[in-house]
């Protein structure tokens, strides 16, 4: 694991959602509740809905176009046949770290 | 040799623990009884309908001289006791000393006096006794005025007795309502109003300040001056345990005597205390229930055994003939207790129940106490109530077997009963509606407005549907907003009303939310309702809007958004067709469209150039048109009087005049209005949510149009003679609309369910059109802005996150 701090969870809307730009593609970071983050992919399989502009209700997101709902602990869609990718993320001390590996990002050092 | 036993006061509690001990071992003591009052015991509770005159001294006798001398007691009764002398174990009597084994100090209460001038004038009296009773008959006798101080049980109880014997009654109480110990507002007005009926004046929050006249009484003078005549003048402000005799003789006493749960002194364990003169765990007692569990005790202590006294629960009612009161329990609102409230107004029956945690721990019945003593019970038992919940107000006889059915004891109510309690209907209302066609929810609603306020009452409207109906009605399954809750949108709004909840996470709290913050489903219709009905409390949650109420854009299939300037009444200039012309030049708009609402689309914007866009547009004066938004999204004009030779009215303004007093309005879903300048209709008014068509005679105002996944025509809802008419109703109706309907109903859809008569009702009153306005303007105090200019002033709230393709680069 290589984690990179990517941003304070307070810059992150209760419930609400904000993009990372890695090497691997844009990277939806959604805060579920005070100091629990999930990162996933932003697109949604369906019709590629940004999933980052969703509604947040509880562990998981529905996408904005045609309301697929999607566990964001396992990246599944519920009640649909589709699969979001999720990567390593935590929360320490206020900070949002990424797994670097995980998001294609080489170590820094 | 016998032990002997003296007892002091010969009242009902000591009178049960003679009957007790000699009972059990009629030789086992040799007893004196010493007795203020030259009398034995008698039933001290019924003085009330002594005093009224329904029985005499000689029905409420308990023990007369012959039960005394069969049992040997030595009474010594109508001598007052001066003294104990513990060391020596003796009682002194004005008539001489006696000694004891065991001392039973039974004193009771005396009368509190309150501390104002002239409470010594003769014609004061207190209430406690025959005596007292005795000489409040003989003042009655010559008619004329009495003041009782005090609507607790007793003053009421003289009040009644002294008005039933002919005298003018009023009674001073210094609480808010009358009997606050024992019973609730609710209950409290219904017992005051009928006192009042028998004649008996009642004035609360009355503090006294003097007691008037020379040699005898004459009046009373509150603290605000008032001056009351008064012949007679009742204390009944409440009574204090008698305890001088205890507190000489050196025993503990606190505000009573002290004793242990076996009833002896915690001073000397040979001087027991019983009834209203002692103090057990910081408790006093008042009522005759638990001053006969003390005698028990009491007597089994006598006897060498050992019992324990508990405190339990005590329950009251009141005997004033035809006032019929009961109170058990604890009754006060706190944070957990529910309340079952049934109301039957026009036989005065009032009966609430008050719950915490499945089980009964207070009861409140007036008019109707029957089943007073079976709620006691279940209070005092702690019985969980769960099953029986839908009947338990209807009482044990409702609780028959297994199957209790709600549906017979809803029919078993009589016509006058109150159904619903918030518009006063009762059930003959709902029935003869039903029998004139109102044969579900929705029309029963709209036509005799039962359960349409706080909703609590519906279940038991759809029982009378179904018990009037039989099998003709079809229990509705009930719609629930989402999988969150089990309740449906109108219950949901209602809720959120009649409890004052304001704010997201107390709706899922009071409502029983199933996840911990709700779904895409129920956030967006819960963050409506709260923002419609507490426009000041309540501040819009954007994580809980769609995407496009979030964005104030559409977003489109690829991602991108569309972008819709509003275009007033769908008028505009070359400046701002300019500005949007460069607009769409400088962000590369793939797409510009003209709308069918009177204004240009431009599609194909991307996220990230919104606020610049918008800030652009800004700056040529143009703002939101809110083509994304469940509100006020366009009202289409056609050209009026200024240039149409047919048109009746200037349509174009009274557009522009009800889009910039509508705009940024929220709404249950969109909003789209219409301004014809005459029947020619060219704005297409009749199609929208909202139409008016102007006439020469004035406007003509419709709605429920539609023109969606159903096409509608609207329905006519008034005409009005002049423009600022049409607008105050145009408004009321919206305001109507974002008060009552389900999110995501249009107006026809939200008219089907309320019914149109009801709307115009509601906006035919002038005084209810007038209050729709208000609360609509000051909603718009807070949501009459354009959000594109918020946003774009605004710096950004959240500093942007790491980007990990920059760094990779580097």
């Amino acid at each position: 694991m290589n984690w990179i701090d990517v941003g304070s969870i307070e810059d992150v809307p209760l419930r609400g959602a904000r993009l990372v730009k890695t090497p691997v593609g844009c990277i939806a970071l959604f805060r579920t509740d005070e100091t629990e983050v999930f990162a996933a992919s932003n697109s949604c399989p369906h019709k590629g809905g940004p999933l980052s502009e969703g509604i947040i209700h509880g562990q998981k997101v529905t996408c904005p176009l045609h309301n697929w709902v999607f566990d964001l602990n396992t990246g599944a869609a519920l009640g649909e046949d589709g699969q979001i990718e999720t990567f390593p993320v935590r929360v320490e001390a206020g900070r949002i770290l990424l797994d670097g590996h995980a998001v294609g990002k080489r170590s820094a050092a | 040799m016998k032990q002997k036993l003296v007892v002091i006061g010969a009242g009902m509690a000591s009178g049960r623990v003679l009957e007790h001990l000699t009972d059990a071992e009629p030789d086992a003591y040799d007893i004196t009884i010493f007795n203020a009052e030259a009398r034995g015991n008698y039933n001290r509770i019924m003085l009330s309908p002594v005093l009224s005159g329904d029985k005499t001294y000689e029905d409420i006798v308990t023990h007369d001289d012959t039960w005394y001398a069969d049992r040997n007691i030595t009474c010594r009764f109508g001598e007052h006791v001066v003294g104990i002398d513990r060391d020596a174990k003796t009682v002194t009597g004005e008539n001489g000393t006696v000694a004891y084994d065991k001392l039973l100090i039974a004193t009771g209460s005396a009368p509190f006096i309150i501390p104002v001038e002239g409470k010594d004038l003769p014609g004061v009296i207190t209430y406690r006794d025959l005596d007292d009773t005795n000489a409040m008959i003989k003042a009655a006798d010559k008619g004329g005025k009495a003041v009782v101080i005090g609507g607790g049980l007793l003053g009421l109880e003289a009040a009644a007795g002294l008005a039933e014997r002919g005298m003018e009654v009023t009674v001073l109480h210094l609480m808010g309502h009358l009997m606050e110990r024992q019973l609730d507002e609710a209950a409290g007005y219904l017992l005051r109003r009928d006192l009042e009926k028998r004649g008996i004046k009642i004035i609360t929050q009355a503090s006294t300040a003097a007691i008037l006249g020379e040699d005898r009484v004459e009046g009373v003078m509150l603290e605000d001056n008032t001056g009351l005549e008064a012949d007679l003048v009742v204390m009944a402000v409440g009574i204090r345990p008698e305890t001088r005799l205890a507190t000489d003789a050196g025993l503990e006493v606190a505000r009573g005597i002290e004793v242990n749960a076996q009833m002896q002194s915690k001073t000397d364990p040979d001087v027991y205390g019983v009834g209203e003169c002692v103090e057990f765990d910081g408790h006093l007692f008042g009522l005759v229930a638990p001053l006969y569990d003390q005698a028990k005790i009491v007597a089994q202590g006598l006897l060498g055994e050992t019992g324990a006294f508990v405190v339990k629960d005590v329950a009251t009612k009141l005997k004033v003939t035809g006032c019929d009161l009961f109170s058990a329990g604890d009754f006060a609102d706190a944070e957990g207790r529910e309340d079952i409230v049934f109301r039957d107004p026009s036989r005065g029956i009032y009966k609430r129940l008050v719950i915490e945690d499945d089980r009964l721990i207070g009861a409140v019945m007036y008019g109707d106490t029957a089943d007073g003593n079976w709620f006691f019970g279940l209070i005092k038992d702690g019985t969980e109530i769960d099953e029986m919940r839908e009947t338990l107000i209807f009482g044990p006889a409702y609780q028959g077997g297994d199957t209790a059915d709600p549906l017979s004891a809803v029919a078993a109510l009589p016509p006058e009963a109150e159904i619903c309690g918030c518009n006063g209907i009762c059930k003959s209302t709902i029935t003869d509606a039903i029998a004139e066609g109102a044969t579900d929810l929705g029309r029963l609603r709209a036509k005799t407005k039962a359960s349409a306020s706080c909703g609590t009452c519906t279940g038991l409207v759809e029982q009378l549907l179904q018990v009037t109906l039989g099998d003709d009605f079809q229990m509705p399954a009930p719609q629930p907003v989402c999988g969150c809750t089990d309740l449906t949108h109108e219950d949901v709004r209602r809720l959120i009303k009649s409890q004052a909840l304001k704010s997201q996470p107390a709706v899922w709290q009071e409502l029983g939310w199933t996840t911990p913050n709700g779904c895409h489903v129920c956030r967006p219709a819960i963050n409506f309702y709260l923002l419609a009905d507490w426009p000041i409390e309540y501040k819009d949650d954007p994580q809980s809007r769609f995407v496009n109420e979030r964005k104030h854009a559409n977003i489109q299939k690829d991602g991108t958004f569309s972008v819709v300037p509003r275009m007033w009444g769908g008028i505009t200039n070359a400046d701002e067709l300019r500005a949007i012309a460069d607009a769409a030049d400088k962000y590369d708009v793939p797409t510009v469209k003209v709308t069918g609402g009177q204004r240009i689309d431009l599609l194909g914007v991307k996220g990230e150039d919104l606020p610049h866009i918008w800030s652009d547009l800004n700056k040529a004066g143009l703002v939101s048109g809110h083509a994304y938004s469940k509100g006020l999204r366009t009202v289409k004009t056609c050209v009026g009087t200024d240039h149409c030779r047919f048109g009746t009215q200037d349509s174009t303004g009274l557009g522009i005049r009800l889009e910039k007093l509508l705009w940024g309005s929220w709404t249950p879903h969109k909003l789209k209005l219409g301004v014809s300048g005459c029947p020619r209709n060219c704005a297409e008014a009749t199609c929208k949510d909202i139409g008016i068509v102007c006439v020469d005679s004035g406007f003509q105002i419709g709605i429920g149009g539609a023109a969606g996944m159903d096409v509608k025509e609207v329905q006519p809802l008034i005409q009005v003679p002049t423009e600022e008419e049409t607008i105050a109703v145009v408004i009321a109706v919206t305001q109507l609309y974002r008060e009552h309907a389900k999110y995501l109903d249009r107006i026809y859809k939200w008219m089907a369910k309320v019914g149109l008569e009801w709307i115009q009702e509601q906006i035919g009153d002038l005084d209810t059109r007038r209050a729709l306005v208000d609360r609509f303007e000051l909603s718009q105090s807070i949501y009459r802005k354009d959000p594109w200019a918020e946003q774009a002033k605004e710096p950004p709230k959240f500093a942007p996150l790491a980007d990990l393709t920059l760094e990779a680069a580097e």
